[in-house]
């Protein structure tokens, strides 16, 4: 019963932090100084379109009824209709989704990969030369945000040796015979690897710069709790069965240094998703994050608040997955 | 052996963190005398327009011009001259910024984790919501609504940052206030309020400088991100984000014009955080 308990209540703190998110976006459009209206047409409208266009969007009404319409609507999967393009906003943001999911998944995949490999190999030749490499490593990783690694890497694979692609999702010139937005994934079910190539050739240096800063955190971490575990004594009776280094490493100490690196890694994982917005922006990559920008930039007010509601959808979403699999985990808590 | 290994590699982290320290407050040094003296010290206008030469390489590739020691951009504005000025638009954002997010984040952090109760809720609360807002974004969001300027970018940053401080803040309250000495000084008779003020925030302070010099590293690159995506100041002023807009938008033709103000970004960016690491060592008591 207390996981049940424990599940109901984050459940319900997560409801309140969402309705929190609605209520800020909401009124921070609103409130501050500048008329949404008048944010939304270009300079020079008349009071007669404005006044038209206040009607239209409900915008003459009092602020409070304002947000009841507004929430009434979301709460029925009703985000309203974008300004710039007059379609429904739900169809773009989820249209736009796959991509920013697809370079989330990737680039988490990528600092998994990335700092599990230095955890390891600076657990295996602790106290070493090799370690001090990765700890500085690590440091100057953890040190620089996203955005500018991505510049870098733009200048390295992009422009001193040309590898990868610097913008797109996709060649454009690409016949795509897909039927959703998962671009990445359905190539690999149809077997088209040609395309799938040509996918990740454009997601792999968004996906790296977004993946470093990540990766560095996880190899401290897991090395930290890795070197702890290596004193144990069970990891001590294993060796004295005569297994290797690296064997007691992967087989016996990994398992149990990894549970703390996993909840952090879930909340890391929500900032690498804040990321994406200005990687995408910078690889022209066709993601949420860079809708949003445009968004943002053309006044688009049904758009930015749809978008802002997503993101704040998946943060939460993804931490309360990392709560309850740390709950389902570890034992202490589960019966705690 | 495992013991004088030990001994070692302490004092080999405290001589690289001293190293650091020092690099890193160097190269912040000479920034803020660039940006201090910046009109003296540029060897061109920053605004100064001339089609006739533009996209100049630098000094040491051919077809160079005398004068303009990193080269052009493609409206042929000398690009040193435009990262000096750019060092004061991000330099006063990252000590403006930095300071007043530090001040309402470390103010909340410690109420909340020394007073507890409802104030303690309602702030955790509020960083909770805060959590859940894509930060990126919502900085964009903010300068949108707020209008473009160095102010705004301020107040943005302070909005969307307080978090950082109130959330350490109030771990490091809490732990403070478990603590006997805070039961002593309670049992002969100091205030809450008292308390809180005398017996905890010097004891919380130096975790506060620490987050404090890395918050002005991060405001550095919120404000280059801004200008990346031409929402910060005037489009006319020179900012090393808006120098990287332009030089992405032409790296294949004039690479200078992205590489410079990138290198400069990202020493200022590396220094900040590496002085915020060096005085994490300092202060820690285990280290010294």
């Amino acid at each position: 019963m207390p996981f049940l308990r424990i599940f109901l209540l984050r459940l319900l703190t997560t409801a309140i932090t969402l309705a929190g998110v609605a209520v800020i976006v909401f009124f921070v459009i609103r409130v501050v100084p500048g008329n949404p209206i008048a944010m939304m047409l270009p300079p020079g409208a008349t009071e007669a379109d404005i006044a038209r266009l206040s009607a239209l969007y409900g915008l003459d009404k009092p602020l409070v009824a304002q947000f009841g319409i507004w929430i009434a609507g979301v709460v029925q999967g009703d985000f309203g209709t974008s300004i710039t393009t007059r379609q429904p906003v739900l169809d773009l943001v989820l249209g736009r989704l796959p991509a920013t999911l697809e370079l989330s998944i990737m680039a988490l995949v990528m600092a998994c990969l990335l700092g599990g490999a230095a955890a390891l190999t600076g657990t295996r030749y602790r106290g070493g030369r090799t370690e001090g490499a990765i700890d500085v490593a690590n440091g100057m990783a953890l040190s620089v945000p996203d955005f500018l690694w991505g510049l870098v890497l733009i200048l390295l694979f992009g422009v001193l040796v040309p590898v990868f692609h610097i913008s797109g999702r996709v060649t454009p010139s690409l016949d795509l015979p897909f039927a959703t937005n998962f671009y990445l994934f359905e190539s690999l079910i149809r077997l088209r690897f040609d395309l799938w190539a040509d996918i990740v050739a454009h997601m792999f240096m968004p996906a790296l710069a977004l993946a470093i800063p990540l990766a560095a955190i996880i190899g401290q971490l897991l090395k930290q709790s890795l070197k702890e575990t290596m004193n144990l004594d069970y990891v001590t009776l294993a060796r004295t069965k005569g297994y290797g280094e690296t064997r007691v490493i992967l087989r016996e100490a990994l398992r149990n240094a990894a549970l703390p690196t996993l909840t952090l890694v879930g909340v890391q994982f929500t900032f690498l998703i804040g990321g994406t917005v200005i990687i995408e922006r910078l690889f022209s990559y066709e993601g949420l994050g860079n809708m949003a920008i445009d968004a943002v930039i053309n006044r688009d007010l049904p758009l930015i608040q749809g978008i802002v509601i997503l993101f704040a959808v998946i943060f939460t979403a993804v931490n309360l997955i990392v709560d309850l699999l740390y709950t389902v985990l570890n034992p202490r808590l589960r019966h705690g | 052996m495992d013991k004088s290994g030990a001994v070692d590699g302490r004092s080999m982290i405290r001589r690289r963190a001293g190293l650091r320290l020092w690099l890193s407050a160097g190269w912040l040094a000479v920034l803020c005398a660039l940006a201090l003296f910046a009109p003296w010290i540029a060897p061109k206008d920053p605004l100064a327009q001339d089609l006739f030469l533009g996209r100049l390489p630098p000094f040491w590739v051919q077809g160079a011009e005398p004068g303009y020691w990193l080269g052009t951009d493609s409206l042929g504005r000398d690009v040193l001259s435009r990262i000096i000025h750019g060092a004061r638009v991000a330099l006063a954002v990252a000590l403006a910024a930095g300071t007043i997010t530090c001040l309402v984040g470390a103010s909340l952090g410690l109420m909340a984790g020394f007073l507890r109760g409802w104030v303690d809720m309602v702030i955790s609360r509020l960083i909770d919501i805060w959590m859940a807002f894509p930060p990126v974004l919502f900085s964009i969001l903010l300068i949108a609504v707020l209008g473009p300027g160095l102010g705004s970018i301020i107040i943005a940053i302070v909005v969307i940052d307080w978090t950082r401080f109130a959330r350490v803040v109030r771990a490091e309250a809490m732990a403070q206030g478990a603590m006997d000495y805070v039961a002593s000084a309670r049992v002969a008779g100091r205030g809450r309020l008292g308390t809180m003020v005398r017996e905890i925030l010097p004891n919380v302070l130096p975790t506060i400088v620490v987050l404090l010099t890395l918050e002005m590293g991060i405001a550095v690159i919120v404000e280059a991100i801004l200008s990346f995506v031409n929402l910060s100041i005037s489009t006319d002023d020179p900012t090393w984000g808006g120098m990287i807009a332009e030089g992405r938008t032409s790296v294949h033709q004039a690479w200078w014009v992205l590489v410079f103000p990138l290198v400069t970004l990202f020493l200022t960016v590396l220094s900040f955080s590496q002085l915020g690491e060096g005085l994490k060592d300092r202060f820690d008591p285990v280290l010294r």
